[in-house]
Order: C-alpha cells, then sequence, then structure tokens
C-alpha cells in the first residue's frame, strides 16, 4: 500500500544541507503495525513528516519514491497534497494533551474534519461522530462530545485523538510515539486499539516510537535507524529475537527488563564525545565527596504525611473540598539503600519529593532525618541543614538547569551557598573534576546548558546534586525523558555513585523496570495512597496488591522466546 | 462564575476607593484649595469663614469620606476656573473623547489583526517586510510628529479634510455625537488614525508573535495533518487561540488611548476630556484634575472588567463548572 524508496531528506543551513534522513526505504501492506523504532535524533518522526507532507521548514525530500497505492505523493502539488491529508493519510501526535484545540469543542473538531474530506450533510457526520467515538471506548459519546478537550483525561483524549486521525477512514495513519505521554494502562488500552483497528478496518500504521517494549507487543514489521540510516529491517520477531546488526543488539540490551534485576547495563558504543570515567580523573571529587559521607549515611523516614491542596473555589458561602494529594503516607529508608517510588501520574509520586525536600507544606504527620524532625515546608527555616542534605534531580534537564548560566556557575552555586568551599579556584578545580566523575569533558565547564544533549545534562544535574555533598538524594523521573541508551548509563552512573558514597537515594518513577533495577525497597502509590510497600525483589517476584499486579501485567515487555 | 465576577467587582471598589484617595490628596494637599479660591483682597476672616463652610477644618477621615459620598452622589465639585460644576464639564467633554477612543480603536482592531495574520503566515514574504518596516517607523515617530504630518498633507496641502475640532455634530439627548454627519466623520478620521497608530502597531506585532507560536502547536500540526481546510484551520483554529493574550493588551491600551489621547487631541484642538485636562493643568485647576483622575480610572477598571469577562467567553478552560 504505502513504499517508500531511497528516501533522503536534507535540511539546508548556513554549512551546508544536513542530511536527516537518508536511503530510507520501507513499505506497508493494508493493516500492517509498522514499527520505526531509534533513539532522539534518529530521524524517525522526520521520515513520518516526510510520508505526509508536513516537513519541517526548510528540509526537504533531495531523493527517493513515496508510493502510497497508485499515487506518487510527491508528484502533488500544495493542494494535492493537503486534500490528501486527513482523506488518506493521518496522524496521530504523542501529546494528547497539546494535540486537540483546546478552544473548540470535541464535537467541531470531529464533523469539520469530516466535512472537509466529505460532502455529506452535518447530521450524517455527527453520527458517524458519534458512532465513531463509542467504537473507540467513549461511552455516552452524544453528550460527552459537546465537551472541550480539557474535561477528559489523557488516556481519553488520546482516544479522541485516534477517532479524529481515523474520521474520514484513510488507509494509513503514521503514530508519532502514540502512548509516550500516557500511564501503562492507559498506553495497553491504547496499544489494544490500535491492534485492532489495524485488524479490522485494515488500516495500515506506521509506529514510531523508543520504546522497543511497545514494538515487541504490537507491531507486525520494524525498521531500526540510527542517525538517518537504516540499521535493519524485518518482521518483528525476526529482528527483536534474532538481531543480525550490532546496534540493534545494543539496543535490546540497553532495555531494563522487567523481570529480572541485572547488575550494569551494557551500553551502546557512543560517538558523542563523554568522557570516560578512567582511573585518576574525578579522584579529588571523590576524595571530597567521602570526606562529607564519612559522616555516615542517614535514613528518612514518614509518618503519616498527608498533604492537601485546596480545590477550586466556585462560591463566597462554601468552602471548597480539598484535594488530598497524599493520604496518610508512612514509610522508612534504610541509610544507604535506595526506595523505589512507583505510581501512575496522579499517583503523588511528585508532591512525596516536594514535601520531602520542603518546598509544600503537609497538612498533618511528620518526617524525620537520621532520626531528628524534618520540619515541613514553610516551618522548615532557610538554613535548616536539611535543605543541604537532601538534593534532588529532577525529570526534565532542559529546564532544570539555568540556560543562562554556565555549567561553571550552576555547579559552583551549592558550594558557596553551603559555604563548603570558599575560595573560588579551589570551588573551579573541583567543579571539574566532579564533571569528569560523571563522565564529562572537563571543558564542560565554560559552556551552557543549551550546548548539551538530554543525557549529558541530566549528568550535570547529577553532578549539582552531588557538589551540595547530600547523604540523600531525590531523583524524580530522572530517566523518562531520555533514550534507552542514555538511560542505561545514567543508571550506571547512579548505582556507581551510590555505591561509593552510600548515598540514600530515593527513585522516583513510573517504569517499573527501571525501578526493579535501582530499588532496594519500593512503594507502590496510588491516588495518593499506598497501595504495596516491602523489599523490591519480593514485591516484583510476589505482588500482594491487586493494583501492583495490574501494573506489572500491562507493562509491555519482550519475549524471551521468539516463535518465528 | 458569579463568584468570579463577584471577586471582580469587589477588587474594582478597591482599586476605585485608592484612586478617589489620591484625588482627593491632590485636592486637599496641592496648594491650600482657600487661597487658590479666593483672590487676594478676601480678608483672612472671609477666608476663615470659607474654610470652615467647606469643611475644611473637619477631621481628614470626615473629609475623604465626605469627599467620597459627594463623588457617589455625582456631586463633583466646581470648576476653579469656570465657576462650573465640573460635573457638567466632564459630561460635555466624555463623548468628544469616548468617539475618538473608539474609532482609533476599531482602525487598529480593524486594520492590525489582519495584518497581524497575513505578517504570520507569510514571514518571508516582501509585503511582510515592507509592513514590519512601515509600522517600526510607525512607531518611531512620536504622535504629535504624526498628527502634524497629516494636518499639513491632508488637511493643509491636499485640503480634503479639516485639521480641527469636531466638524458636525448631532445632539442625542445629553451625547453629542459626530457619528451621525459626513462633516463628523470627516473631521474624525485624522486625529483618530493618529491615535490609533501605535495601538496598531502594536496589535499587529502582538497578533504576529502570538499567531507564530500558536501555528507551530500540536494542535495546528494535527489539524494541518488530517485536512482541515486552511482557511479554516488560519481563522478558526488559530486565530482565536491567538487572541486569548491579546485581548489582555488591547484592553489595558484601549485604557491608555482614552486617558492619553491629550496629545492628539491638542494637535487637533478636539474638544474632549484630555484638552480640558491640559487647559486644567495649566489653570491649576485642581478639582477638574481630580476628577478626570476618578473618571480614566473608572474607564480602566470597567475595561478590565470587560477583558476578565472576554477571557472566560473565549476560553472554555477558565469556566468553572467541569464536567469530569
Amino acid at each position: 500500500m504505502l513504499r517508500v524508496e531511497h528516501l533522503t531528506v536534507k535540511f539546508p543551513s548556513r554549512f551546508g544541507d544536513v542530511t536527516a534522513v537518508e536511503d530510507m526505504s520501507l513499505s506497508i501492506a493494508p493493516g500492517e503495525i509498522h514499527g520505526l523504532v531509534g533513539e532522539s535524533g534518529a530521524g524517525k518522526s522526520t521520515v513520518g513528516a516526510a510520508i505526509i507532507g508536513l516537513l519541517q521548514q526548510p528540509g526537504y525530500i533531495a531523493n527517493g519514491d513515496l508510493m502510497l497505492g497508485d499515487t506518487d505523493l510527491r508528484a502533488l502539488d500544495r493542494f494535492e497534497a493537503h486534500a490528501l491529508r486527513g482523506k488518506r493519510i493521518s496522524m496521530i501526535f504523542q501529546d494528547p494533551q497539546t494535540s486537540l484545540n483546546p478552544l473548540m469543542k470535541i464535537e467541531d473538531q470531529l464533523v469539520e474534519t469530516i466535512l472537509a474530506h466529505e460532502d455529506i450533510p452535518s447530521n450524517d457526520a455527527k453520527k458517524r461522530a458519534i458512532d465513531l467515538l463509542e467504537e473507540m471506548g467513549i461511552e455516552d459519546a452524544a453528550s460527552r462530545m459537546q465537551a472541550y478537550p480539557h474535561q477528559f483525561s489523557g488516556g481519553m483524549r488520546q482516544r479522541v485523538v485516534i477517532a479524529l486521525a481515523l474520521c474520514t477512514n484513510p488507509e494509513l495513519i503514521i503514530a508519532d510515539e502514540p502512548t509516550t505521554a500516557l500511564d501503562v494502562a492507559v498506553q495497553s488500552q491504547v496499544l489494544d486499539l490500535i491492534r485492532r483497528l489495524a485488524d479490522i478496518r485494515k488500516v495500515g500504521f506506521i509506529l514510531i516510537t523508543h520504546d522497543i517494549g511497545v514494538i515487541a507487543q504490537i507491531a507486525d514489521t520494524v525498521t531500526v535507524m540510527r542517525y538517518g540510516k537504516l540499521i535493519e529491517s524485518g518482521a518483528t520477531a525476526q529482528v527483536l529475537g534474532h538481531p543480525k546488526h550490532a546496534y540493534t543488539k545494543q539496543l535490546m540490551d540497553a532495555v531494563p527488563p522487567l523481570d529480572r534485576k541485572i547488575t550494569r547495563f551494557r551500553v551502546p558504543e557512543e560517538d558523542d564525545g563523554l568522557a570516560a570515567s578512567g582511573p585518576g580523573k574525578g579522584d579529588a571529587a571523590e576524595a571530597w565527596l567521602l570526606e562529607g559521607v564519612r559522616q555516615q549515611a542517614v535514613g528518612l523516614s514518614l509518618q503519616n504525611i498527608t498533604v492537601e491542596f485546596p480545590g477550586t473555589r466556585t462560591s463566597i458561602w462554601h468552602k471548597p473540598k480539598p484535594f488530598v494529594a497524599l493520604d496518610d503516607i508512612s514509610f522508612d529508608v534504610q541509610p544507604g539503600s535506595v526506595m523505589g517510588i512507583v505510581g501512575e501520574s496522579g499517583s503523588g509520586k511528585s508532591t512525596l519529593a516536594k514535601t520531602l525536600t520542603g518546598l509544600i507544606t503537609p497538612s498533618s504527620g511528620g518526617m524525620t532525618l537520621g532520626g531528628s524532625p524534618l520540619p515541613g515546608g514553610k516551618t522548615r527555616s532557610r538554613h535548616h541543614p536539611s535543605r543541604q542534605l537532601i538534593q534532588m534531580v529532577f525529570q526534565d534537564p532542559f529546564s532544570s538547569l539555568n540556560s543562562r548560566h554556565r555549567i561553571g556557575t550552576i555547579l559552583a552555586e551549592p558550594l558557596w551557598l553551603y559555604g563548603l568551599v570558599n575560595d573560588s579556584d579551589e570551588r573551579r578545580d573541583l567543579c571539574i573534576d566532579m564533571l569528569s566523575l560523571v563522565g564529562m569533558d572537563p571543558d564542560a565547564i565554560d559552556k551552557y546548558p543549551h550546548q548539551f544533549s538530554g543525557g549529558q545534562r541530566q549528568r550535570i544535574a547529577v553532578a549539582r546534586a552531588l557538589l551540595a555533598r547530600p547523604t540523600i538524594l531525590i531523583c524524580d523521573e530522572p530517566t523518562s525523558a531520555l533514550d534507552v541508551s542514555i538511560q542505561a548509563q545514567l543508571l550506571n552512573l547512579l548505582k556507581d555513585l551510590q555505591a561509593a558514597f552510600g548515598l540514600t537515594v530515593l527513585f522516583i518513577s513510573h517504569n517499573l523496570s527501571v525501578v526493579r533495577q535501582m530499588a532496594d525497597d519500593i512503594v507502590v502509590l496510588r491516588n495518593g495512597r499506598i497501595q504495596e510497600k516491602g523489599a523490591s525483589e519480593q514485591v516484583f517476584e510476589t505482588p500482594e496488591a491487586d493494583y501492583t499486579k495490574k501494573l506489572l501485567s500491562l507493562t509491555p515487555v519482550m519475549p524471551h522466546d521468539w516463535s518465528l | 462564575m458569579a463568584y468570579f465576577i463577584a471577586k471582580r467587582l469587589v477588587q474594582s471598589v478597591f482599586v476605585m476607593l485608592a484612586v478617589a484617595f489620591l484625588a482627593f490628596s491632590l485636592f486637599r494637599f496641592v496648594g491650600d484649595p482657600i487661597t487658590q479660591m479666593t483672590g487676594v483682597e478676601t480678608s483672612v476672616a472671609d477666608q476663615e469663614r470659607l474654610r470652615e463652610e467647606l469643611g475644611l477644618n473637619d477631621s481628614f477621615a470626615l473629609q475623604f469620606a465626605r469627599f467620597t459620598g459627594d463623588m457617589l452622589k455625582g456631586d463633583f465639585g466646581f470648576s476653579y476656573r469656570t465657576r462650573q460644576p465640573v460635573a457638567e464639564m466632564i459630561a460635555t467633554r466624555i463623548p468628544a473623547t469616548l468617539e475618538l477612543g473608539v474609532v482609533a480603536l476599531l482602525i487598529s482592531l480593524f486594520v492590525g489583526i489582519p495584518a497581524g495574520v497575513y505578517t504570520a503566515l507569510r514571514p518571508r514574504g516582501f509585503a511582510t517586510q515592507a509592513i514590519l518596516m512601515a509600522t517600526l517607523v510607525g512607531v518611531s515617530i512620536p504622535t504629535f510628529v504624526i498628527g502634524i504630518m497629516l494636518i499639513f498633507f491632508f488637511g493643509v496641502q491636499l485640503g480634503w479634510l479639516p485639521t480641527f475640532g469636531r466638524g458636525g455634530t448631532v445632539k442625542l439627548g445629553g451625547w453629542e455625537t459626530s457619528f451621525l454627519t459626513v462633516d463628523g466623520w470627516r473631521a474624525l478620521i485624522l486625529p483618530a488614525f493618529t491615535l490609533g497608530v501605535y495601538q496598531l502597531t502594536l496589535t499587529m506585532r502582538l497578533v504576529r508573535a502570538e499567531m507564530m507560536e500558536v501555528m507551530r502547536s500540536d494542535y495546528i500540526r494535527f489539524a494541518t495533518a488530517r485536512g482541515v481546510p486552511m482557511r479554516r484551520l488560519y481563522f478558526r483554529h488559530a486565530l482565536a487561540n491567538t487572541m486569548v493574550p491579546v485581548i489582555t493588551i488591547i484592553g489595558l491600551q484601549f485604557g491608555g488611548v482614552i486617558a492619553f489621547s491629550i496629545v492628539t487631541e491638542s494637535v487637533f484642538q478636539w474638544p474632549g476630556m484630555g484638552l480640558l485636562f491640559l487647559e486644567s493643568i495649566r489653570f491649576v485647576d485642581i478639582p477638574v484634575m481630580g476628577v478626570y483622575l476618578v473618571v480614566i480610572a473608572f474607564f480602566f477598571v470597567v475595561v478590565n472588567l470587560i477583558v476578565d469577562l472576554l477571557y472566560v467567553a473565549i476560553d472554555p478552560r477558565l469556566r468553572i463548572r467541569d464536567v469530569s
């Protein structure tokens, strides 16, 4: 149905054309789900954009054939191409929160799309929209259709998005990371839906994703890409079960397994200039840190912590009902251990991190840090020692570093703020050494954050946290914005640092496989309540709570044996 | 919703009180009102009697309460200069300024928004560059220079349009309008354009920036990917999303246009509040200045209230009754 041959996409720049995709070929039959997998910058999305004709300016197709049935996609003029979009090829985007127009009702968006391509009475279009939404699993579609996008949850919104992509009966849908922003439970529902649509409606899908687990679960065929080039392609079982190319193997090795704990990840060879933390490098920083933690590791304990947020006030007389973000949370973190906090979005994971760092005041309950009470929120003074002892690594490495400061300034801040090193030359030397310790080149010190990739920035964020000489490190989804190979590197780094300095780590993630690799103990959160807590291996092997079981069963995993 | 409006109204009351306080302090403390009102030949005893009659010896709080109370009753006091009631003076001037401001606003909207959309959609076109250049020149030149140039060109050289005053006006009840005669409209064009040109540029640039931002958003890309007709994409999807921040600025600017039409009114001898204010300053006519302050603040408050309500009308996310 779709045939792409020798596709080359280039982006002109001041230094000549940059080739984003080179000599890419793939073909898709009706009802086939074709996985397009690769790390960020591999050119996956560019391939999708080239097919639908929505390449970002000023990119252009330099070479190759794009055939949809008998239509030559490259021969179409601007208007023909636009008429074909939606009619024959449609697209699903990553984030359902942003892919719907917030100011228009669902009904209007569906009906306008149908009417754009078909000359039918608007009542018929409306009827079809209702049927379609019900097919997508939205109950009471006729009345829900009157709602605006913000009145739907993330999963429901992605269903609406799929309905929109499908409402004109296209032959091909390009799904660009359709489940990346969703929780596992919702992800599995959406993947089921995509599989069903391919089987029943015979829609062809290009499933662009960085998650090999997702590919393994639903794709019929798969293409692995790297640096804009095709690495390997074929039936899913063939490619993932018996990878021929070394890169495919490395990519699969970097995926954390859900069913066992491995000590270290094998990391794909990198050519992005990371300095290996060999002997002699980072020694001074290591010694400095060890000197700090020699005062012994401390544990953390929470007793009946409850956090409430005020609700939206709608009346002068009625007090709004508070929203309970954390409900009666108690657990202990052993000194020098890694505590994994797992839960879906909205479960209160990040609220917990903010409560511990003193950014949120709990409405009741208490915390202790190494035996001494830890005041919460505004009652914790600016100079409370815990402000130094508890450090945090945030999820998004792009917004957690001040883009107007040099790396040196960012790293030196904890040193003078906490009065650890008062001489500025000494600070600089220590920062340089610390960069080596986290596997970065020393010349990074004079650069700005935008000059680094996501993985490198996250290393810098870790370095900044360590320079405060913390005893407790809170990592809030530290790898969820990163590729698997970078994630593997960062997890290795965190493991090494944790082991070397006896840090107590709170590792927050929605990704069960990652948590399994990191955590000694684990707490499963849902809607602000603890569902289960215990030793990590025990919870993963013999989960007790139904919710934990459900989460484990829904997480996409790679089968051990591929039946060919 | 009702709670939201109630909250805004209460806030507005406090703003008005604060401004009233400023106006009162101006009246009470900038110079001694008695010496301003009386001549050199008035005896000290008479001055003292006047002071007592006007209640200027009462406590500060009482005086302020009386001042506010009088304001609420519509009693704005008397002008030092003309000995007329200030309320009457302002009332005869308000229509001129409001009409000028509204026409300036409409010009800036009807030219600025389409121009903004056009320049956003064709960011590299020749016309876009020309428009951007021209408007940059437009804002760089002070308003009075633009006004004088327009007078020189259209009024003096070509002789097409009158250069001062309101031309033909018609009385509708207490409202003197220029909208109903050809002469009135002819007299309105030049000052309205002069007053609107700055806001026009601002609106255009803001619409352009916002529109370019919105055109890059996921939902526009998604709407393009499913083949929504381009016209609908631009004007239904993109423009509505552009308007939310634009409305704030337009609202604030409209208050500004009314308040700072002083220069334009002076250049074109437009008999509005701005000109009145200028004359009052020249003669240190403090009661008029105080009332002017209060009236302008009132405009700002009303315009901002309207802007808030427009937000809610445009953006369903701000409406509180949620389904889920």
